[in-house]
């Protein structure tokens, strides 16, 4: 498996006659913070899916921590922490009782379990509210109780799938404190995100669209290459040369907007 | 298949139960209140049939057939009339639902030994109660008749002699058909429904996305969400039973230990329907309607109200894939004629090959996996 934590082989992915995710090359390096960026429907979950073993890929290949995913999906899943796009912990379940469930999906011992509850209710900032039910929690502490449920079992690489959507900015800033937290202790993390500042604080990024990776790099050298002040302008400038389009044309475009004589 | 796994699914399973006040409604309140309404609604025994009386001879022994009439519990005397007009009134008003007629001249005409002719009029807008009249109404001039002429002349019996006896529901009471097959019907509805939901909830909710990440097993995450409703499902069996059967006062003729038994038999193979309609169903809305689209053809085609025998072949070859079909067979087969298993073994065989069926069906379409 050598110092790569995730490789992938033209990795692709096609629903009917849509492809989602076509052939997809990644190589994430271990202990690396991995930021995955693209517009909505470019095939970021997609791909994330297809390494967590929740959907099977149309064709290519795929290596997660030495496993195979067609072959080693369980053993890939025992190492992994994963966070979906939507909260999908149990809102009818209380925040204990939800930590106290994945903990116990892991077999993990009693004594370790104990630890670790107290440890991950305190790193979510979550003491005293262990009997309040999952779903009456605001955004932010939802999103930290699901990182404390996907590190439960102490996984070597943590997936996070858009985890900071909707989120206020505070609570953003806490969640990234985490991560890097989490990364100097060696965990492996693959990150999607839409947020530039947090794509900024990736090691290294790759830029997804229509299902196809266009750059990939360090934030700098990607800055560097196009030129452009952040990666916003990065991002923006991509788009435009992929749809042929001007992003801030598209406005103008739409008549009826500075039609007067139309009414509603 | 680990064990402590199994147990955590369980456990998880069994909080959403107590949570869900819906669905614990449900499995409780609905044998309780399915079995008193259809106890008392599906009630097809008419008594107390109220009649109108012309009695054109005012004789003792027209004042007899009267009392035969009024004895018989199937008719109640409403009011005495004069004419044959104010008996139409009557029954169009709706305030009677048979007239009946004793002509001027019937004691002279028994005496002379002839039959004189006496009218029943019967509405016939509510077929159940009409048959009900026709029949007792028969009944009991046979009776009257029979007994008059014993009384003259023992050797001058004309005819034929039919008796009847019904057998294991000497009252043909209607409660006694329909208790045992609600009880099944019931067990059915509750099962099918609360794990239908409980599946599809987990992938409307996005749940199962989380969970598929988990290095759970598909066997341990079916059993273990099978099982709390497997045991639900048999707690409404039980209700049922108990409320059919102590409140109702329909004793159980045969081993209660098997009825337990092919109960719990039943329940699987809801719960394999409930299974199925979840891998199909991608919300609950939609598992509602399919739950829907169970529970009505198994209310009408099983035989649970309507005979099966009056069916149409094509209509009564489609009862024979549902599983009530055969489920009512055994409870009212040991409930009500007190049978075994050498009797049913024909219904608990069908039962099997389709529950075997179904349950294969849904674990093989219930996979570990989004796509």
């Amino acid at each position: 498996m050598g110092e790569n934590a995730i490789v992938t082989n033209n990795l692709t992915k096609r629903f009917n006659n849509f492809t989602a995710v076509n052939s997809i090359n990644l190589k994430i390096k271990k202990g690396k913070i991995y930021g995955l960026l693209g517009p909505n429907g470019a095939g970021k979950s997609t791909t994330i899916r297809m390494l967590c073993g929740v959907l099977t890929p149309s064709d290519g290949k795929g290596e997660v921590l030495g496993y195979d995913i067609y072959t080693q999906a369980e053993l890939i899943r025992q190492n992994i922490g994963y966070m979906s796009q939507r909260f999908s912990l149990y809102e009818d379940l209380t925040v204990k009782e939800n930590l106290d469930f994945y903990s116990s999906i892991y077999t993990l011992p009693k004594k370790i379990r104990k630890e670790r509850m107290v440890e991950l209710i305190k790193m979510a900032g979550l003491e005293g509210k262990e009997k309040r039910l999952a779903g009456k929690l605001s955004g932010g502490w939802k999103q930290r109780l699901a990182l404390g449920c996907a590190l439960m079992h102490k996984p070597k690489l943590l997936i996070l799938d858009e985890p900071t959507a909707g989120v206020d900015p505070v609570s953003r800033r806490v969640f990234w404190q985490l991560i890097y937290g989490l990364s100097k202790q060696g965990i492996t993390i693959l990150v999607t995100t839409h947020y530039m500042d947090e794509a900024e604080s990736c090691d290294e990024i790759a830029f997804i669209f229509g299902g196809k990776i266009l750059t990939q790099g360090t934030p700098n050298k990607l800055i560097k290459q196009k030129k452009g002040k952040n990666l916003e302008d990065v991002f923006i400038s991509y788009v435009e040369e992929q749809t042929g389009e001007r992003v801030q044309a598209s406005f103008n475009t739409m008549r009826f907007i500075h039609d007067k004589r139309m009414g509603d | 298949m680990n064990i402590q796994r199994l147990l955590t699914i369980m456990k998880k399973e069994f909080i959403h139960i107590k949570r869900d006040k819906a669905s614990l409604g449900i499995a409780i309140m609905m044998p309780i209140i399915f079995i008193l309404i259809f106890g008392y609604a599906v009630n097809t025994d008419v008594e107390n049939i109220k009649v109108g009386i012309l009695d054109g001879d005012k004789t003792k022994e027209s004042r007899e057939l009267i009392k035969k009439f009024a004895n018989s519990n199937y008719f109640i005397p409403y009011r005495y009339v004069n004419s044959i007009n104010e008996i139409e009134r009557l029954i169009d008003k709706g305030k009677v639902k048979t007239g009946l007629v004793i002509p001027a001249g019937m004691s002279k005409a028994l005496n002379r030994k002839e039959e004189p002719q006496i009218q029943l009029i019967i509405d016939g807008t509510d077929p159940t109660i009409a048959r009900t009249a026709l029949q007792s109404g028969v009944l009991v001039g046979k009776m009257y008749g029979l007994e008059n002429q014993q009384g003259i002349n023992k050797t001058n019996l004309k005819g034929i002699d039919l008796r009847t006896r019904v057998w294991y529901n000497p009252n043909l009471e209607s409660t006694k058909f329909t208790i045992p097959g609600l009880i099944g019907l019931i067990m059915q509805n509750v099962t099918v429904m609360l794990t239908a939901f409980a599946l599809v909830r987990e992938r409307e909710r996005g749940t199962i996305e989380q969970l598929i990440v988990t290095p759970i097993k598909s066997t341990e995450l079916i059993l273990g969400k099978m099982i709390p409703y497997i045991l639900i499902g048999s707690l409404g069996f039980l209700v049922s039973l108990y409320f059919g059967t102590y409140w109702f006062n329909v004793s159980i003729k045969g081993s209660i230990s098997l009825l337990l038994l092919f109960g719990f038999g039943f329940v699987i193979c809801a719960l394999a329907m409930g299974m199925l309609i979840s891998t199909v169903a991608k919300n609950q809305l939609q598992a509602m309607q399919m739950t829907i689209l169970i529970i009505l053809p198994s209310v009408l085609l099983s035989g649970f109200i309507f005979p099966r025998e009056s069916m149409p072949n094509i209509i009564q070859g489609i009862g024979y894939f549902i599983p009530l079909t055969y489920f009512l067979n055994i409870l009212r087969g040991i409930i009500l004629k007190g049978i075994g298993v050498n009797y049913l073994w024909k219904d608990i065989l069908f039962l099997i090959i389709i529950g075997t069926f179904l349950l294969g069906i849904a674990s093989v379409r219930f996979n570990k996996k989004l796509d």
